[in-house]
C-alpha cells in the first residue's frame, strides 16, 4: 500500500515517460520499415514481419518485392539503427553517471575517434590475420578492437581527469578534444593508405552511416551492444549514489571501483560495437539522456532504459532523414545527428556555463 | 563497539595520524575536536573505510571493516561527510532516498526523516535549489534513512554537521545525535563548536598533530590547561552545574 499511496507526481511522470519512450521507439520502428524509396504501407509491413515469423499467410495479397525490401534491406537497417542508437545513448548516460558529469558523452570526448582508430587499424593491418581467422570468429575481430580502442581511451581519460574521485569538466572535455584530434588523424592516415577495397571511405567512418546493415554485421556487433544492456540496470542505484560523489556512495555500501571498471568495460563494448558498425555518430549519447533527465528525472532506473528506447528512436528518425532528405543520395548519418546535436550541446554549455565552469 | 585502533595514516611527505586511538561505543556520543589539520576529519574517514591506514586496524563489533566489504559495512554505519555535491537534479527525497538499501522503496521512511530534520514540506525541491544549511540537513535525513536500515543499533558518524547550520539546526543535532544514543547506537561528530561538544558528547576526544591529546568526560577535557594547549588560546572556561563546562569566546585571547 505504501508504494503505490507513496509515489510521488514525478514518479508517474517518470512512468508515463519511459511508456512514452517505448512507443516512440515502436513508431521510429514502423516508420523506418515503411518508408524509403518504396513506400510500403504500415499493413503490410506488418504482415511481412508477421509471415517471417512463421505467422499465417492469410490476409492482403503482398508482392515479392515488398518483402524483399523490408526483410532484406529495411530490416536489418532498423534493427541495427536501434542497437546502435540504444547503445550510443545507454553508453553515454552511463559515462555521465560515473564521470558525474552530463556532457561526459562518447562522441564528444575521444572514446568514439578512438575506437573507430582501433577498428580502422584492424581492417588495414590485421586484414591478412583476419582471412586467416574462421569466418565467425573473424568478424567479431572488427567490434572486438573497436570495443578495445574505447576501452583505452576512457580509462586514460578516467585517469587523466579524475582526481580524489572528482572529475574537472575542463581536463576532461581538452583531455578528450586531443584523443578524438589524434584518433582522428590517427585514422585519417590509415585510410589514406588503406586500399579501396579495405575500406569504403572516410566519412562511413567520420560522420557514420546506417548505409551497409547487413545480418552479419548485426549479428558480430550484437553481443558487445547486450554487454553494455545487460550491465547498466544493475548499475542504476550505484550511479545513483555516484552523483552524491564517490565518498559517499561507498557509504552507503558501493563497491566504486567495482563499479567503475564493469561501468567504463560496459560503455566500451557499447559504444565500441556501435562505432564498428556504423562509424562515429556524434550528440545521440549527449542529447538523449540529458533531455530525458528533464522529462523523467536523473534516477537511473528509469533513465538508463528510457535512454536505451529514446536513443534507438532518434537514430532510426535521423537516419530517415538522411536517407529521404536528399534521395536518391544519402546524407551521411552523423551529420543529421550533429546538425540537431551540436546546437543543442552549444545551448546546454551556455545554460550551465555557471555551474560547469565557475 | 567500532574502534580503530593504533592508527597511522599518511600523505606523501607527512603524517597525518600518528598511533590514534578512537573507540565509539554503543549508547554513547564521542565528539573529536582539536585545531585545523589535527587530524580529526581523516581520523573519522579512517573510522568510516574511506581511507585505508598505513598501519592499525579498523573494527566494528570485533570484525575487520575490510574483511566486510562496502555493502555490509553500510549496514552497520551511516556517513554525513563534510560538503557533498549533487551532480544530477535530484530533488530532495531522491537524495534522502540514496541512504535506502539496495532495492527498498520506503516513502514513509524518507518522510521521516526528513520530518526529523524540519524539511518535512520539502520533499519534491530540486536539491541544488536549497540553501546549503538545507542541504546539509538533506545529507543529515540521508543518513538517518541509512542507519533505521542498520542490522540492530548502527554507528553514525558526523564530520562537522552543524557547520552550515543556524543556531537552532545546531541544537537539532545535538537532539539527534543523543537520541540516536539513546536508542542504543553509537555517535562520532567532528566539531569545531567546543560548546556544542559539551553538549553532545558523553566523551570528548581531543587530536593535535595527528595524534591524541586528550580524552575523557566533557568536564575533564575542556579545562583551562588543554584548551590552551590544543588550540594556543588562553581561555577561562566556566561551568554551568547541570550541563557542565561553557566557553565565553569574550573569555579568550591568542596566545
Amino acid at each position: 500500500m505504501e508504494a503505490r499511496t507513496g509515489r510521488t507526481a514525478r514518479e508517474r511522470r517518470a512512468r508515463l515517460g519511459l511508456l512514452a519512450c517505448a512507443a516512440l521507439a515502436l513508431v521510429a520502428t514502423l516508420a523506418s520499415l515503411a518508408v524509403g524509396p518504396v513506400t510500403i504501407p504500415v499493413e503490410h509491413v506488418l504482415a511481412i514481419l508477421w509471415r517471417a515469423v512463421g505467422g499465417s499467410a492469410a490476409g492482403a495479397e503482398i508482392g515479392l518485392r515488398e518483402t524483399v525490401v523490408v526483410l532484406d534491406i529495411r530490416l536489418p537497417r532498423t534493427l541495427l539503427g536501434l542497437m546502435v542508437g540504444a547503445a550510443t545513448a545507454t553508453a553515454g548516460a552511463v559515462m555521465q553517471g560515473i564521470f558525474r558529469n552530463p556532457l561526459a558523452d562518447p562522441g564528444l570526448i575521444g572514446v568514439s575517434s578512438g575506437a573507430a582508430l582501433a577498428a580502422v587499424l584492424w581492417i588495414v593491418l590485421a586484414a591478412p590475420l583476419a582471412a586467416a581467422l574462421p569466418l565467425a570468429l573473424g568478424s567479431f575481430g572488427l567490434p572486438a578492437s573497436a570495443f578495445a580502442g574505447a576501452l583505452m581511451v576512457t580509462m586514460v581519460l578516467h585517469v587523466v581527469a579524475t582526481r580524489d574521485g572528482r572529475t574537472s569538466v575542463a581536463t576532461l572535455l581538452f583531455a578528450g578534444i586531443a584523443f578524438g584530434a589524434m584518433a582522428g588523424a590517427g585514422t585519417g592516415i590509415m585510410l589514406f593508405v588503406a586500399s579501396d577495397q579495405q575500406l569504403r571511405d572516410f566519412t562511413f567512418w567520420t560522420f557514420g552511416s546506417l548505409g551497409g546493415a547487413t545480418w552479419a554485421k548485426l549479428t558480430a556487433a550484437a553481443p558487445f551492444v547486450l554487454v553494455l544492456l545487460a550491465l547498466a540496470p544493475p548499475l542504476a542505484r550505484a550511479l545513483d549514489a555516484l552523483a552524491l560523489g564517490e565518498a559517499a556512495a561507498f557509504h552507503v555500501g558501493i563497491d566504486v571501483e567495482r563499479v567503475k571498471r564493469l561501468a567504463i568495460a560496459g560503455v566500451a563494448a557499447g559504444a565500441g560495437a556501435a562505432v564498428a558498425a556504423a562509424g562515429v555518430i556524434g550528440f545521440v549519447g549527449l542529447v538523449v539522456p540529458h533531455l530525458l533527465r528533464l522529462l523523467i528525472g536523473p534516477g537511473h532506473r528509469l533513465l538508463l532504459p528510457a535512454s536505451a528506447l529514446a536513443g534507438g528512436a532518434l537514430l532510426l528518425g535521423a537516419d530517415l532523414v538522411a536517407r529521404t532528405i536528399a534521395a536518391p543520395a544519402e546524407l551521411p548519418l552523423g551529420i543529421v545527428t550533429a546538425a540537431i546535436g551540436a546546437p543543442f550541446f552549444l545551448w546546454l554549455l551556455l545554460r550551465r556555463r555557471a555551474e560547469l565552469f565557475g | 563497539m567500532y574502534e580503530a585502533k593504533e592508527i597511522d595514516y599518511a600523505v606523501p611527505g607527512r603524517l597525518l595520524l600518528e598511533g590514534a586511538d578512537l573507540s565509539v561505543r554503543p549508547g554513547r556520543v564521542t565528539a573529536l575536536i582539536g585545531p585545523n589539520g589535527a587530524g580529526k576529519s581523516t581520523l573519522l574517514k579512517v573510522l568510516a573505510g574511506e581511507l585505508r591506514p598505513r598501519r592499525g586496524r579498523v573494527l566494528v563489533d570485533g570484525r575487520d571493516i575490510t574483511a566486510l566489504g562496502p555493502a555490509r559495512l553500510a549496514q552497520r554505519r551511516a556517513v554525513l561527510p563534510q560538503d557533498v555535491q549533487v551532480a544530477f537534479p535530484f530533488t530532495v527525497a531522491e537524495v534522502a532516498a540514496i541512504g535506502l538499501p539496495p532495492g527498498e522503496r520506503a516513502p514513509s521512511r524518507i518522510a521521516e526523516a526528513l520530518e526529523r530534520v524540519d524539511l518535512a514540506g520539502f520533499r519534491d525541491r530540486p536539491y541544488a535549489a536549497l540553501s546549503g544549511g538545507e542541504q546539509q540537513r538533506v545529507q543529515i535525513a540521508r543518513a538517518l534513512t541509512q542507519l533505521a536500515s542498520c542490522a540492530g543499533p548502527g554507528y553514525l558518524l558526523l564530520d562537522e554537521p552543524t557547520s552550515s547550520l543556524d543556531l537552532s539546526h545546531q541544537l537539532m543535532v545535538v537532539d539527534l545525535a543523543r537520541q540516536v544514543a539513546r536508542e542504543g547506537g553509537g555517535v562520532a561528530a567532528v566539531l569545531h563548536d567546543l560548546n556544542l561538544a559539551a553538549m553532545i558528547a558523553d566523551e570528548i576526544v581531543a587530536l593535535k598533530n595527528g595524534q591524541i591529546a586528550a580524552r575523557g568526560t566533557p568536564a575533564e577535557v575542556l579545562t583551562d590547561a588543554i584548551v590552551a594547549d590544543l588550540y594556543a588560546v588562553t581561555a577561562r572556561i566556566g561551568s554551568a552545574p547541570p550541563s557542565g563546562p561553557f566557553l565565553l569566546p569574550q573569555a579568550m585571547t591568542r596566545a
